[in-house]
């Protein structure tokens, strides 16, 4: 542990801060951009060409709104919230493997801030807290649609994620290991994990929908019922926090999907390339990004596609079709271990 | 009456409705959802139907109702002799003038001898019916292509001889309008205004 390591970390982890809030920030142009392209329209393009300064105008009105607070809300709680939900949405960023590594005079450098040996556990475990930045919030305005809001995703959290470990359960069993870089690189080429879990992958995507409170499970901000559910009382720079945490949640999913099924930094004749290592690296880590630039565009396809389920739709949905399926899975997947261990 | 009168479609969109049961496909949802995804991808790709307003406008007719303009002769000189026919024929009454004598200085003005001192129109109240076109003697006023803009103020929308009368350098081309067609009409000696 000597300094010049400890720099880099640092200097690793605010990059990856800092790219997170770019593409969260500029995930909120994208999305409205394909929004539009799906509905035949062009979306904003009068702020810089093709809308590029769009997203700073929606921050700086954000920043120049009232900040308002109910009379009856919570004080403490009621900042805590969207403060809460915008630090565990960045939090997991820290153990996804964004590259393989650089070797600089003989010194290897990884592209991740923390290769720690149990990083699928603590992915969900942030995960789950997650949801407390939501209950808090729709707790703390002391309103009843900003309560329904809350409860609405409290239990749809709750029971997705039950699903969600499950189908990785597979993964873990496949690989052998809960740490994401090792599970990254047994992926090697083309060797990904979607073409040995086809049904996992399925499950975790449908999840991470709903874990991301997204278009069709958005039901916790759902504004034809809900008004706009657990952030109907927030303004501001606190609103804006919630909607940037869900975008963050959005890049943090598709890059986990990327990592889990699609092989992370690997990319097919990787080797054949006859390329340096460093090299290697670079170009990895754009495949890995060009990846999850691929899955944010399918979330915001999706939710330009699929209308909203109900609510009991959705609890019938994560309980009796995603969680048997989960399990049906991890016993498929022990079954064709076992065969190959005794061949 | 029987209940069979009402079998057939009229608007031919008539569709019977059946509980069948759904099969497997149609239970998981999924088919569906990627027909879904591929209508909206090919949405993706159409072109847009946006008209980018102030840059690019659509086509509207060359015979469009739209802005008032008072027009002048070839000398320069206003053509309205504030006879009042266009303010009586206003449906909506929106039109209101002061008629004046022209002074001995005024003749390379006003082309008669008694023109309007005051000439407005409240464009609130116009409903670009055209009528005071049509009931002009003198062919002095005339609707163009020219939309009215927005404003923040009701008192706004009064527009005076400053904004009505076209400039001597700037002449508003009515041609369009004005055919020989449209000339002979209003000589027509059978429609009523004109006796």
């Amino acid at each position: 542990m000597d300094g010049n390591y400890i720099l880099y970390k640092i200097i690793l982890a605010s990059v990856i801060l800092l790219i997170s809030l770019v593409v969260a920030m500029y995930s909120t142009l994208l999305e409205r951009k394909v929004a539009g392209f799906f509905q035949d329209r062009l979306g904003p393009n009068r702020a810089g060409i093709g809308g590029i300064f769009q997203p700073l105008a929606d921050g700086l009105k954000l920043f120049f709104k009232e900040e308002f607070m109910p009379g009856t809300a919570d004080k403490f709680l009621y900042i805590l919230g969207p403060s809460l939900t915008m630090m565990i949405a960045l939090l997991t960023s820290a153990v996804i493997p964004w590259g393989n590594s650089f070797i600089i005079n003989g010194t290897e450098y990884t592209l991740q801030v923390a290769d720690i040996n149990v990083g699928v556990l603590y992915v969900f475990a942030i995960l789950s807290i997650g949801v407390y930045g939501i209950m808090i919030g729709g707790w703390a305005s002391n309103n009843k649609y900003a309560l329904i809001g809350a409860v609405r995703a409290a239990s749809q959290m709750i029971s997705y994620e039950l699903a969600m470990s499950m189908s990785i359960i597979a993964i873990v069993m496949m690989s052998g290991t809960l740490s994401l870089k090792d599970i990254v690189d047994q992926q090697h080429g083309m060797n990904w994990n979607v073409w040995y879990q086809p049904l996992g992958f399925l499950i975790f995507i449908v999840c991470a929908f709903a874990e991301c409170n997204r278009s069709p499970f958005d039901l916790p901000e759902c504004e034809t019922e809900l008004i706009g559910g657990y952030h109907t009382e927030y303004s501001s720079m606190k609103l804006g926090f919630y909607l940037f945490a869900e975008y963050i949640n959005m890049f943090i999913s598709s890059a986990m999907i990327a990592t889990l099924f699609f092989g992370g930094y690997n990319f097919p004749f990787m080797d054949s390339l006859g390329l340096s290592h460093n090299a290697l690296t670079i170009i990895g880590s754009l495949v890995f990004f060009a990846k999850i630039a691929f899955f944010v565009f399918f979330f915001m396809w999706v939710r330009w596609t699929l209308p909203r389920f109900r609510y009991d739709q959705l609890m019938r949905l994560g309980w009796k079709s995603l969680l048997p399926l989960a399990i049906i899975n991890i016993l498929i997947t022990g079954f064709v271990i076992m065969i190959k261990n005794h061949l | 009456m029987s209940v069979n009168q009402y079998s057939d479609s009229l608007s031919g969109r008539r569709k019977v409705v059946s509980n069948k049961k759904m099969n497997f496909a149609e239970r998981i949802y999924l088919p569906a959802i990627v027909g879904g995804f591929g209508i909206t991808i090919g949405h993706f790709f159409k072109k847009s139907a946006t008209i980018q307003y102030p840059e690019v406008k659509r086509p509207i007719a060359e015979i469009y109702r739209g802005k008032h303009v008072l027009k002048r002769d070839d000398e320069g000189r206003e053509r309205c002799t504030a006879c009042g026919l266009c303010a009586l024929a206003c449906p909506a009454e929106a039109i209101t003038m002061i008629a004046a004598e022209r002074k001995e200085d005024e003749m390379n003005l006003y082309r008669e001898e008694k023109y309007a001192s005051v000439y407005e129109i409240n464009m609130l109240r116009c409903i670009f019916c055209g009528l005071c076109e049509e009931a002009c003697p003198k062919e002095a006023i005339f609707l163009t292509n020219e939309i009215v803009p927005s404003d923040l103020e009701r008192s706004d929308f009064i527009y005076g001889k400053d904004v009505l009368v076209e400039p001597v350098d700037k002449r508003v081309d009515i041609s369009q309008r004005q055919t020989p067609e449209v000339l002979e009409f209003k000589k027509d000696k059978n429609q009523s205004h004109n006796v």
